[in-house]
């Protein structure tokens, strides 16, 4: 067991703020496996988003047609009961909401994590089973981030993708307006790359998660690892295959 | 017959004390028996120190037979050295070679300040202990055997978390200084046995909450596992993780009630 030394100063705590009392979630949230849940929580929120984003643009493989109506769909789902766009936007404020929690935690964490050990190793370490995805997923978020930020004003606010000189953006022309940002090679690049960061981080994330909520059980850890690379290869693979079509004029040739 | 080995480079930290900066220092051992352990080697090289009017190297070790989890050593950017499940004290230079040269640095974590050359002070581990690692039902005189009956599944897992020996590998191991294993190990085997039930979920809020206040936070690398001289298991990472969030909704419960 660990030895009490006299005669120095006490050991001090990286955490000086006292436990004060807050509303239950927010208490939760304060301690470092309770941000844990959070992360895990909207990863999994995020994980179920870009499934869907992905299966969603399968339609671009049915022609122009199918994707503007399914874009057209979003827009109205739940239409009469709601009105147009209210489901949507729903939706959009949960996934801000989720990608903010999701961010917040991992900052706070990542620096909780800098404070813990102020002066690193003098020598190399010798990882043993640590792997590029675990140790990089601060990396790979950012970069999906980045990502995100650009995809948000190509496709959704046109800013980096108008037609002609006159600089017009036809929002509801989903078809057309990926078809001319993906036929771009660079922009086609960037997306292929933000796609395998994204599949990095969910090479381990979606292992990750388990561990963080505490779903362990013999009858199925093993097969925690197959669903979140099943999962990371899913996604990325359909991604990754839009670009590509794109540019080999499958899609909009 | 033993052998010998020839030639070793050490390259050692050292630090006169809290406050110093610290820096390594080469040393050679021109031959050692591949049967010494790694320890007996630093003591035949710290003997030579002392003969030569040098101040002996500092580092901590108590049993020297893997129990105590006294010793530590990061060794070549391993935690125990390069040796699974095996603490420092029961490496042996037959796991070297002839001319290798061999790293050694200690414990690096904020709340495992450096007291002196490779010793740290691990008293951060008590604070988690004295938080909820205990039991206070009276237990009068030594029970009979098997007064309560345990599930063998259950003892066994048990078992498997008390072998914890508190050396602190996990926490040096971990790219994030979490302290996950340690205090997951600690709650799991009180956690799975009926004697443990009663502070329970007390027990976990104190100790996770404790842990907070000095470590940092466990992103599943699973370093800690692979470093462990006891080999426990990162599942008792998930049961802590599963009873942290239990206990946080029936500790509020229990609150309301007073
Ligand atoms: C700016 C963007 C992002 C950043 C900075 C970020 C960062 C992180 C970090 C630091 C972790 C903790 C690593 C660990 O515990 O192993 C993590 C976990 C995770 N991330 Fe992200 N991430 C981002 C975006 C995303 C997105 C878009 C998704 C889903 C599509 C996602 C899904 C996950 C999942 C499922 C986990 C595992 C949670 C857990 O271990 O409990 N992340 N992320
Ligand atoms: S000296 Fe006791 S475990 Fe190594």
């Amino acid at each position: 067991m660990a030895q009490v030394l006299h005669g120095r100063g006490p050991v001090t705590a990286t955490a000086n703020k006292s436990r004060k009392k807050r509303p239950f979630l927010l208490d939760l949230y304060s301690t470092a496996v309770g941000k844990k849940y959070a992360m895990a929580i909207t990863g999994i929120g995020l994980m179920g988003f870009v499934l869907f984003h992905m299966i969603g643009n399968l339609k671009m493989y049915f022609g122009a047609a199918d994707l503007d109506h399914y874009a057209e769909f979003l827009k109205k789902l739940l239409y009469p009961l709601a009105p147009k766009g209210a489901v949507l936007w729903i939706l959009r404020g949960g996934l801000i909401a989720m990608a903010f929690i999701h961010i917040h935690a991992a900052v706070s964490l990542t620096r909780l994590n800098r404070t813990a050990r102020p002066v690193r190793y003098q020598s190399e370490r010798d990882y043993q089973v640590a792997n590029f995805a675990s140790r990089s997923m601060r990396w790979t978020g950012v970069t999906v981030f980045l990502f995100l930020v650009w995809h948000l004003l190509d496709l959704t606010f046109g800013v980096t993708n108008t037609v002609g000189a006159d600089g017009e953006f036809i929002r509801a022309n989903v078809y057309d307006n990926v078809v001319r940002s993906l036929d771009r090679w660079p922009v086609a690049a960037f997306y292929i790359l933000a796609n395998i960061a994204l599949g990095i981080h969910l090479f381990h994330g979606a292992w990750s998660l388990f561990q963080s909520m505490g779903w362990n059980n013999p009858r199925f850890n093993k097969w925690r690892q197959a669903f979140a690379t099943g999962f990371a290869t899913v996604v990325v693979v359909g991604n990754v295959s839009f670009p590509i079509a794109v540019l080999a004029g499958v899609v909009g040739g | 017959m033993s052998n010998h080995l020839k030639d070793i480079t050490l390259k050692i930290w050292r630090q006169s004390g809290p406050n110093d900066g610290g820096h390594f220092e080469t040393y050679k051992v021109d031959e050692i028996s591949d049967e010494a352990s790694f320890l007996e080697m630093l003591d035949y090289l710290n003997e030579r120190l002392i003969n030569e009017g040098n101040e002996a190297i500092v580092f901590d070790h108590d049993c020297r037979e893997g129990i105590c989890g006294t010793c530590s050593l990061m060794i070549n950017g391993q935690a125990h050295g390069p040796e699974r499940a095996t603490a420092t004290c029961q490496l042996h230079m037959r796991k070297f070679k002839s001319g290798d040269s061999i790293t050694i640095e200690p414990w690096r974590a904020k709340a495992f300040p450096i007291v002196k050359d490779l010793m740290v002070d691990r008293s951060a581990f008590d604070r988690i202990i004295e938080s909820g690692g205990f039991i206070t039902s009276p237990t009068g005189g030594a029970p009979d055997a098997n007064l309560i009956p345990i599930p063998k599944p259950v003892a066994d897992a048990a078992m498997d978390s008390a072998e914890c020996i508190g050396c602190g590998a996990c926490v040096a191991a971990c790219p994030n200084g979490a302290a996950n294993l340690f205090t997951s190990a600690k709650i799991a085997h009180l956690n799975l046995l009926p004697q443990g039930q009663a502070e329970r979920y007390k027990r976990v809020e104190a100790m996770v909450e404790t842990m907070d206040e000095y470590f940092g936070s466990c992103t599943n690398h699973g370093e800690c596992e692979a470093a462990c001289p006891k080999e426990i298991s990162i599942d008792v990472i998930a049961l802590a993780n599963a009873d942290y969030r239990k206990a946080k909704v029936k500790n509020r419960k229990q609150l309301a009630r007073n």
